[in-house]
């Protein structure tokens, strides 16, 4: 009995022993639960991000005055059996203020279906389909399944389109950020002397830079006429000249340590090339922190972009993010109105929170060999 | 250490040389010149002005000249105190912004002090009863208040108030003293409304903070002198408070580097949303109708209120640690 034990012990540890790297921060991270189920959170949202208008029940755009301020239609899956629906509006006009308040009448019921078909749109514009996940029945009948705002366009909509601009920003963002911070980190690490010294004045002066205020200024610079795309990509490059430092400053360590090890000195050597070193020796050694500190950095980077475009110089209608589906939630007058023009910033905090728990997650697994 | 603070001071003001360059670079950079701006809010209020005088204005304020000299002279009239006039206020750019810097500093000093009130207790308790319900509840919060952009905290708190209990929270003072001389009674009504904008720029650094006070002293609780002063019979809350917890705060005191700048300019978002006397939403209003000179002073403003952020931080780590006064 005990030396059964004994043996699958050792089988254990074998297996360990033996496993790569990317195999043991795999185990470490599956033990993180929170941080597991916040990868699967992301993971869906990243498929919104590659089409919305599947998860789109109307086009996100579609404007009409005379359904504005319609609340939330909660949705219900069972009615006896599966029957899905959704409560119907109502509009009542007040005497008063003249404005059409509209509730929602359970006793009536819009029926809806799953993969039904709706508006066509293109797939990742390789071929067009109108199958929607959800959608009324009737197909002229319009749903707001987090209501509409102020132009009736349908709230829904709108933020699955808006995951889409906000999460890549996120993601472009922080990629050149990498490359930046890699470059640049590397650089300054690996030579040292002067262009060491250059890059780190030029870290330390960006890093004291107040940061959403020359942010600001810097969106306010770009010209008005330019299109959704080049803003979009102009914003991310504002994001990223701040967001390099810190990875730049941790390369550059790293580096700095890795420069005078043993298997270093073996591969020059044994004659390998600068580039060679770097990439096949050096990189792989801090790749899994590279990883942790951007997923780290991504959050930031939305939370950033959800601001900028709250306050109107960031990403500008037409497109959509969501701190342009905020922009609507600024008034308090509107906000007692329609409080749920403040779901979209539900949403921010849902993927940050993913983020973040995911980071941390890395963090702690990305070096397996530590206790 | 004085050394290291002269060392310090006497780059103050080459730093401020590189922001202001950086800084004329950026509200260089829309098309059109001030002169531009000016020409449309005259022809919108019906004033037309003829090419010769656009030219005589042009050739005034220096504006035919090359951009480096025009930097030039930016900064001598800075040097010189003067900020230059504000386009759609006609006013002074330093008036404008000398009456709201005050207040704009205030806010970001009392969510410091804020900040450090509920992070060091907070960060102490979850350590020493670490696993504890309460522990759980905290990194709860933590994770939320990191995760909510502040401007979303203030829409929040302000839709509740206003929907609930039917009290609006924007702005720092009631309205009858708005207008208002100072006195006693507008300070009191100052410290009643500052608290609650003030918490909501600091709760995500609350909960930063609290995460790191907390992880710094689990760090140094498990090491071997607590134990001994716990075998010689020290009362815990007294054993925590007088050893490990001083330890702790040590690396909670560098991040006020990064922190105080980072109120500083986190403030704007918030005081835009909770309409509060600032120097942010001034700032985004004249980015907006593109006054530049005034953004420009304020940016100037904000980076100054950033190196003073930093130099402080540095001062106080050199005081609590003699190896960097040392140049160690």
């Amino acid at each position: 009995m005990q030396l059964d034990a004994t043996v699958a012990a050792g089988a254990v540890e074998e297996r360990i022993a033996v496993a790569s790297n990317w195999t043991l921060i795999w185990w470490r991270f599956r033990r993180h639960r929170l941080a597991l189920f916040s990868a699967g959170v992301l993971i869906c949202l990243y498929i919104v991000v590659l089409c919305p208008d599947f998860f789109a029940t109307q086009d996100p755009q579609q404007t009409d005055a005379r359904q504005a301020f319609i609340p939330t239609q909660p949705l219900h899956l069972f009615d006896g059996g599966w029957n899905p629906w959704v409560p119907a509006i109502v509009g009542k006009r007040n005497p008063i203020t003249l404005r059409m308040e509209w509730t929602t009448d359970p006793s009536r019921k819009t029926h809806i279906e799953f993969f039904t078909h709706g508006q066509p749109y293109r797939v990742l514009g390789l071929f067009t389909t109108s199958i929607h996940l959800i959608g009324a029945t009737d197909p002229a009948q319009r749903i707001f399944l987090l209501g509409s705002d102020r132009l009736g366009r349908d709230q829904w909509s709108r933020i699955m389109h808006g995951t889409q601009t906000s999460m890549t920003v996120g993601l472009v963002a922080v990629t050149l950020s990498v490359i930046l911070g890699v470059v640049l980190g590397g650089i300054s690490g690996y030579f040292g002397g002067i262009i060491d010294q250059v890059i780190q004045r030029l870290i330390e002066l960006l890093q004291s830079v107040p940061t959403i205020p020359v942010w600001l200024a810097l969106s306010a610079a770009l010209p008005r006429d330019w299109t959704p795309t080049q803003v979009f990509l102009a914003i991310t490059v504002i994001l990223s000249l701040v967001g390099w430092t810190t990875l730049g400053r941790e390369v550059r360590g790293r580096f700095l340590a890795l420069r005078e090890e043993d298997f270093v000195l073996a591969a020059r050597l044994a004659g390998c090339g600068r580039m060679r070193i770097i990439l096949r020796h050096m990189m792989p050694t801090f790749l899994s922190h590279i990883i942790a500190t951007s997923s780290l950095a991504i959050p930031v980077a939305i939370i950033s972009e959800t601001s900028l475009s709250f306050l109107g110089l960031g990403i500008r209608p037409p497109a959509i993010s969501w701190g342009v589906l905020l922009q609507e939630a600024q008034n308090i007058q509107t906000l007692a109105l329609a409080p749920w023009l403040l779901i979209p910033g539900l949403v921010v905090i849902v993927a940050v929170l993913a983020f973040n728990l995911v980071g941390d997650g890395l963090r702690d697994a990305s070096d397996p060999y530590s206790h | 250490m004085t050394r290291y603070i002269t060392h310090r001071l006497l780059l103050l003001p080459l730093l401020l040389l590189v922001y202001s360059f950086v800084i004329f670079v950026i509200i260089q950079a829309p098309p059109g010149d001030f002169l531009t701006s000016y020409v449309a809010t005259l022809s919108a209020s019906g004033t037309s002005i003829s090419a010769e005088q656009i030219q005589a204005l042009r050739h005034q304020y220096g504006l035919d000249q090359p951009f480096v000299v025009q930097y030039l002279y930016w900064l001598r009239e800075l040097l010189h105190g003067n900020f230059g006039l504000s386009l759609e206020y006609r006013r002074p750019n330093a008036d404008l912004i000398g009456e709201q810097l005050g207040l704009t500093v205030a806010l970001a000093v009392m969510s410091f002090v804020l900040t450090w009130i509920i992070a060091v207790p907070a960060g102490i308790y979850s350590a020493t009863h670490q696993r504890s319900v309460v522990d759980h509840v905290l990194t709860v919060i933590n994770y939320i208040g990191v995760a909510t952009p502040n401007f979303m905290l203030a829409l929040i708190l302000m839709w509740i108030a206003f929907a609930y209990f039917g009290i609006s929270i924007t702005g720092l003072y009631s309205p009858e003293y708005t207008d208002a001389p100072w006195s006693m009674a507008k300070f009191v009504n100052l410290l009643e409304h500052i608290w609650l904008p003030a918490l909501v720029i600091g709760i995500a650094g609350t909960a930063r903070l609290t995460r790191i006070m907390r992880a710094n002293l689990l760090d140094e609780l498990n090491k071997p002198y607590v134990v001994t002063a716990r075998a010689k019979g020290l009362r815990e809350w007294r054993l925590v408070l007088r050893y490990p917890a001083r330890l702790a705060l040590n690396p909670l005191v560098s991040t006020i580097g990064w922190y105080l700048p980072q109120l500083f300019s986190g403030s704007l978002i918030v005081a835009t949303v909770m309409n509060l006397p600032n120097i942010g939403p001034l700032l985004l209003r004249a980015l907006i109708n593109q006054d530049m000179y005034l953004a420009g002073a304020i940016l100037l403003i904000y980076s100054f209120l950033t190196i003073v952020g930093t130099l402080l931080s540095d001062i106080a780590l050199a005081m609590m640690d003699p190896r960097i006064r040392m140049g160690m």
